[in-house]
């Protein structure tokens, strides 16, 4: 598996806003083992330079940036943001998020494709941040997307997986395309879960800087990510209606009134 | 030569003939930003020979926190 050739030993992906300061940001990244990690653009100060001590400090985390147009509703807004993130990050990477509806912060698919489409032929490689909807899906590829990453629930909603039905749904139909279950994760047991589907990563960012300890809470997802693809390896078992002994029943002693 | 712009949605007053020169004389000497002129991406190689007028929107913008 690997994403657009990249092969990260880590497959938690982590966002970088909202962290009480940059030192817990750093910390965190160092403590998860995270290698990509997603960033933005917004407006610069001439006189206060915001951005600038922001990407030393990325830089010297030594990951592998991630772009996003988070906040772009258009076509155009998101095809400019990501034509200035190529050059500000040099990077040809870029999450697409072209948003739909304010109270979900869900994606407008058909913006999506569009922009999809006209980004690959410029040579981007899109990460499309997308919902659980196969028909999207399909065209996100047709589009020259080689990585799909439907949510688990709204951004910054912390209520897991939302829709595991059609998660499982989208693993089956895509079985060679990188899938990242992004947004919506509140707990290590989430990421772990969407692991254990068959996704391939993990990105989120809320549940990590909001958490009391985001040092902490980044190496528990960290941790669960990785047993939950180790289960996903270990080919977990059905689960079944009724009940069946795990300890043998022949050669059980006959006592009492039996 | 005065020239009105906006600049990052703030009404701007500049001395400066380009994008380039508008850079340096708004503090941005140096900084890792990228540029949109009316709306439409302008790369850095662009900036020298971006000619500035009167009602022009100029955005800058530079690395952020993201999700």
């Amino acid at each position: 598996m690997d994403f657009y050739g990249f092969e990260p030993s880590s497959r938690l992906f982590l966002g970088t806003a909202q962290y009480p300061s940059p030192a817990v940001l750093g910390a965190a990244i160092r403590a998860s083992g995270v290698e990509v990690v997603t960033v933005s653009l917004r407006r610069e100060s001439g006189a206060a330079r915001a951005g600038q001590g922001f990407w030393e400090l990325v830089r010297s985390l030594g990951v592998r940036v991630l772009p996003n147009t988070a906040g772009c509703h258009s076509v155009r807004e998101a095809v400019t943001t990501a034509e200035m993130a190529r050059e500000v990050f040099e990077t040809d990477w870029i999450k697409l998020e072209v948003i739909g509806e304010d109270d979900t912060l869900q994606p407008d698919l058909f913006g999506l494709v569009e922009a999809a489409r006209t980004l690959t032929g410029s040579g981007f490689k899109v990460f499309p941040y997308t919902t659980e909807d196969l028909v999207a899906a399909e065209r996100l590829l047709q589009a020259g997307c080689e990585v799909l990453m439907p949510w688990g629930a709204p951004i910054g909603s912390g209520r897991g997986l939302n829709n595991v039905f059609a998660l499982r749904a989208m693993r089956a139909h895509f079985p060679g395309v990188p899938l990242v279950v992004d947004a919506g994760i509140g707990l290590p047991s989430h990421a772990a879960a969407a692991m254990e589907l068959g996704y391939d990563a993990v990105l989120l960012n809320t549940a990590v800087a909001r958490a009391g300890d985001p040092a902490k809470m980044a190496a528990a997802f960290a941790q669960a990510v990785a047993a939950g693809r180790a289960a996903w390896e270990a080919d977990p078992m059905e689960p079944r209606d009724m009940a069946r002994p795990s300890t043998p029943v022949i050669g059980r002693a006959l006592l009492g009134d039996a | 030569m005065t020239v009105r712009i906006e600049l990052n949605g703030e009404p701007a007053a500049t001395e400066a003939a380009t994008l380039a020169e508008l850079l340096d004389e708004k503090g941005y000497d140096g900084a890792v930003v990228a540029t949109a002129l009316n709306g439409a991406f302008l790369p850095k190689g662009l900036r020298a020979a971006a000619a500035l007028s009167d009602g022009d929107a100029v955005e800058v913008v530079a690395p952020m926190q993201g999700g």
